[in-house]
């Protein structure tokens, strides 16, 4: 702290500060883990080329298929450089905290419980993907094409509104992340075990984000599920915005689409952590 | 106590230890099923909507898949202690496995044994059923004794894998998430016939990580069909083999690494 700033005698009320130096903080301490990111980047990139393999050996048969290679390779590139994004696992600091009791700490902080939550995950989800983001686009966008194999490439956005939505989608895909992921952090102080939820949000998530396979080369039959589903505004979406396969034109109603599902699912979380906080017994003397 | 009733009555210790948590055991094995089962649903999926691979359908996929799969959760199942290797040396608890007179790596096997990955071997084998049945193959027993073969060679190349992955904590201790490209993404690579794939990930699959040898190969020879890449009967029946060579070569750098080990603890 400066002098000037200490001398000056009362500062201007500022509600978010709090949440903003957390943020800042808990980045901070997860990019402290650069190697294990580095090994990531690695590990996902000899996923993105095994997927690349297999979908070349499926699109050489010439039978018509939902979305053009060009478009798939993309999809799977992104998927690969922005898998630490996906709300699949839980903090264990927070299933600790709760376990042991020191949950109390944190309700008698005088911010907003589920704000502090929230923000946190946000935190913690942005800073596991953008170590990764940016190694994987260079090697898949530039370096494959560089080395002659331009048809592994990861294609620029489809066009400037396309790249400029697909920003926009991202964001409300984080926002959307975080909600789960903090839904599943207060249904702990329900169930204090982490078992249960916590064990089939992967399968779930997975699955109807678009991470297993493209969504629209599921079946006919089942797409409505997926359609109903929040999960696909965590990949699918924005990925297929990027890709060009939503047109720019229908981009908007569904990005409105995933942002009312994120208002939704927060406001979800709001009143289940009122009502366990309500209830919470906390553990230890 | 010889080695073998020792192992058996630590596996059946720690069975009894997690069916204390029956409920967490359930959940557990349910959430694993459902990831591997998603899997195959995607690759069910892409045939559903390709018609086929060329050169492949999906009952002979499923039967790559299954293979793979099931070997892959015996080893899971067997080298839970492998995994968490890292910390034990850091924590110094490696010292008083040394101290004790039976194999470090018996111990360390037998220490975790996770009984739950039962969710993945009921899936694969699930799928492997349906793979051999959708193919009309007759289980005679020398094909009963081949499956036998390949499962077994795929297990200790697993657990050769998991073995490596627990000696590179010896030299370093950072996060070893780069093995993961081996195990999960060779279950990943091998789910699919090795012959799709380009020349340089099909050689390094055969030749310094054999995954080929105990799936590509002998599933080839299971279901009686030629391969593209022009394999022989002979060599595709011996070749689970190279997951035994893997896992002896394993358990040597172990060694290799405990003889230079220093310990962290006071």
């Amino acid at each position: 702290m400066s002098a000037s700033e200490a001398r000056r005698p009362c500062r201007p009320y500022q509600p978010y500060r709090p949440y903003r130096a957390l943020l800042s903080a808990r980045f901070r301490m997860m990019l402290q883990y650069r190697a294990a990111a580095l090994a990531g980047v690695a590990t996902q990139f000899f996923w993105g080329a095994i997927y690349v393999m297999i979908y070349e050996a499926f699109y050489s048969l010439g039978v018509p298929a939902p979305m053009s290679f060009e478009a798939t390779i993309t999809y799977v590139w992104l998927g690969q450089a922005l898998l630490a994004l996906q709300p699949w696992n839980h903090d264990k600091e927070i299933e600790e905290m709760i376990r042991r009791g020191h949950v109390a700490y944190e309700l008698v902080r005088p911010l907003d419980l589920y704000g502090l939550w929230f923000v946190r995950a946000v935190a913690w989800r942005t800073a596991g993907a953008s170590l990764r983001f940016l190694p994987i686009v260079f090697v898949a966008g530039f370096v494959l094409p560089g080395l002659g194999a331009e048809r592994w490439a990861l294609l620029p956005p489809d066009s400037g509104g396309a790249a400029l939505l697909f920003v926009v989608s991202l964001i409300a895909a984080v926002a959307l992340g975080a909600a789960i992921t903090t839904l599943v952090h207060v249904s702990l102080l329900f169930t204090l075990s982490g078992e249960g939820i916590t064990r089939l949000m992967p399968t779930v998530v997975i699955l109807f984000s678009g991470m297993i396979i493209p969504i629209p080369f599921f079946p006919d039959w089942i797409q409505p599920l997926f359609e109903w589903l929040p999960f696909r505004g965590l990949a699918d979406v924005p990925f297929r915005i990027y890709n060009g396969h939503i047109p720019v034109a229908d981009a908007f109603g569904e990005i409105a689409l995933v942002a009312a599902w994120t208002g939704l699912l927060m406001g979800l979380g709001r009143v289940l952590m009122a009502r366990g906080t309500r209830r919470l017994v906390v553990q230890g003397g | 106590m010889n080695d073998l009733r020792l192992y058996l009555r630590m596996v059946g210790i720690a069975i009894r230890g997690s069916m204390q948590y029956r409920a967490s055991f359930l959940m557990m094995s349910l959430g694993q099923l459902g990831v591997t089962a998603i899997e195959f649903f995607g690759i069910w999926a892409l045939f559903d909507r390709f018609g086929r691979l060329p050169g492949w359908q999906l009952a002979e996929v499923a039967v790559f898949y299954g293979v793979v799969n099931v070997a892959f959760a015996f080893a899971d199942t067997l080298s839970r202690g492998f995994d968490l290797f890292g910390e034990d040396l850091k924590q110094g608890e490696f010292d008083r496995l040394l101290v004790r007179p039976r194999s470090p790596l018996l111990q360390l096997s037998g220490r975790r044994f996770a009984i739950h990955r039962v969710g993945r071997f009921a899936q694969g084998l699930a799928v492997l059923a349906f793979g051999l049945h959708a193919l009309d193959i007759t289980l005679g027993p020398a094909q009963i004794g081949l499956l036998l073969l390949t499962l077994a060679g795929g297990t200790a190349l697993f657990l050769g894998l998991v073995i490596l992955q627990a000696t590179l904590a010896f030299f370093s201790t950072e996060s070893l998430e780069v093995m993961n490209t081996m195990t999960y993404g060779g279950v990943q690579t091998a789910q699919y016939p090795l012959a799709i794939y380009r020349e340089s990930f099909r050689r390094f699959f055969t030749f310094v990580v054999p995954l080929a040898g105990v799936a590509y190969f002998p599933v080839l020879a299971l279901m009686g069909r030629s391969d593209p890449l022009g394999s022989t009967l002979w060599m595709q029946a011996l070749a689970p083999l190279s997951g035994f060579a893997f896992l002896a070569l394993a358990c040597g750098a172990f060694a290799l690494g405990t003889r230079r080990y220093t310990s962290a603890g006071s």
